[in-house]
């Protein structure tokens, strides 16, 4: 007898649902949680592709990373979402920024919110990539297989600070206009072309409307789209250089165990 | 006598040096276009006209500083100095990383806010961090009788006697 559709469990309509054509033609492993179908919604889908396709248990507890590099990606994704909002009300002209960041915080709607929240997310953005790199360092998470990923990581570190740098003068208020001004005159102390990369990034002499428009671009495109670049990288090397670390599944680690299951078979005989 | 031409012809497709020619060739053609990008990028990023306040900037008349009396113009960056022997101009722009020296009138000297530069009142140095004393800036009166100063050139200090006098 069939079954009627009153019947029918939650999980039941889902099945169905993974069974229609339309559902098939977008997630192309299918129904089931066999071992083989739940590698391949991982190796199918673009973004978690990245990813190692199976992972112990023991890597994923909390000791062995304190999640911080995903808390960091969490933090990245929340900046982007916040961050491109207040696009919409932000000018990065002289006359405007100072008055458009005011508006944002006490006229639009929720601006305070998002302003606070972007805010907040960067400060904890490098507080997290730092807490993230110590944790690697000390684990010795960055010793071979993985010391190309150490490079990435610290690519990563500048990108974020330069991130923070740039958006620092976005308000363009007095923090904001002398941060900028000790920040450029460091960056001259270059040797040789020092004076070169301070006329660059400033697009003049002093920091002034051109200052403000390349440090916006840098803020919003050049630096997010260079980080979201590198960070694919960084994921994707994680499953090259043979998953998270986890001191029991390292090469040496793992010989010595079997030596040392050897050694006492043979004392057992 | 077909088969002996495909031979020659299969031949110079497969000679190492025609290939290494072709190859060289392409690489060498991408290398001039990223070479050019790369000098055209550089021109691009570096404005060819700038719309920044002029360098020579008019101080107002000389009778608007007393007499022994140090004068921050704040949206210029400079000091106007009316001393005993005449004026001169200093530019109020620290040395150490760019910040906006003040006159500390009741110690007599010029301090920079933000890492604790002190010059004297004629920019000789005091303390660090500022690795060089403030530059002395042009000055000179136009007809009009108006002190003007130019921002773009250091001078060295100036003797006594060849202050600007009114």
């Amino acid at each position: 007898m069939a079954k009627t559709d009153s019947s029918k469990t939650m999980d039941q309509y889902f099945e169905d649902l993974q069974q229609t054509r339309v559902w098939r033609s977008i997630f192309r492993s299918g129904p089931g949680s066999s071992t083989l179908k739940r590698a391949l919604a991982i190796q199918q889908n673009v973004f978690l592709h990245l990813f190692s396709t199976k992972v112990r248990v023991r890597v994923l507890s909390f000791s062995a990373t304190w999640y911080l590099g995903t808390l960091t990606l969490g933090t990245f994704l929340v900046l982007v979402a916040t961050g491109i909002p207040l696009m919409l009300y932000y000018h990065p002209s002289v006359p405007q920024a100072y008055a458009d960041t005011k508006d944002l915080q006490f006229v639009v709607s929720s601006g305070m919110f998002l302003r606070n929240l972007h805010r907040w997310s960067a400060h904890a953005m490098v507080f997290l990539v730092f807490a993230h790199m110590f944790k690697v360092f000390y684990r010795g998470a960055y010793r071979t297989p993985r010391e190309f990923n150490w490079v990435i990581g610290v690519i990563l570190l500048l990108i974020t600070l330069l991130l923070s740098y740039t958006g620092y003068l976005l308000p363009w208020d007095q923090l904001a206009y002398w941060a900028i001004t000790v920040g450029s005159n460091i960056a001259s102390a270059v040797p040789l072309i020092g004076n070169k990369i301070h006329f660059l990034l400033l697009g003049g002499n002093a920091v002034n409307a051109n200052a403000l428009l390349r440090f916006y671009v840098l803020h919003c495109m050049i630096l997010p789209l260079t980080a979201m670049f590198f960070v694919a990288i960084h994921f994707w090397r994680i499953r090259k250089d043979g998953g998270l670390y986890s001191h029991g599944s390292e090469p040496a680690t793992m010989k010595a165990a079997t030596a040392n299951v050897a050694a006492a078979a043979k004392e057992a005989r | 006598m077909a088969d002996e031409k495909t031979t020659a012809s299969d031949e110079q497709l497969n000679d190492p040096s025609r290939r290494e020619f072709f190859m060289k060739l392409g690489l060498g053609s991408l290398g001039i276009a990223a070479a050019g990008t790369a000098a055209f990028s550089y021109q691009y990023l570096e404005p060819n006209v700038l719309y920044e306040p002029s360098p020579v900037i008019n101080a107002g008349k000389p009778d608007r500083y007393p007499l022994d009396s140090v004068t921050l113009d704040v949206n210029n960056g400079i000091f106007i100095v009316h001393s005993q022997e005449g004026y001169f101009s200093l530019s109020a722009v620290c040395t150490h990383l760019g910040c906006l020296t003040a006159w500390k009138q009741e110690l007599g000297i010029i301090a920079c806010p933000c890492h604790g530069s002190k010059f004297e009142e004629n920019g000789k140095k005091i303390e660090g961090p500022a690795p060089r004393p403030l530059p002395w800036k042009r000055i000179w009166l136009n007809d009009d009788g108006d002190l003007l100063v130019d921002r773009s050139t250091d001078v060295p200090p100036l003797a006594r006697d060849s202050f600007v006098r009114v």
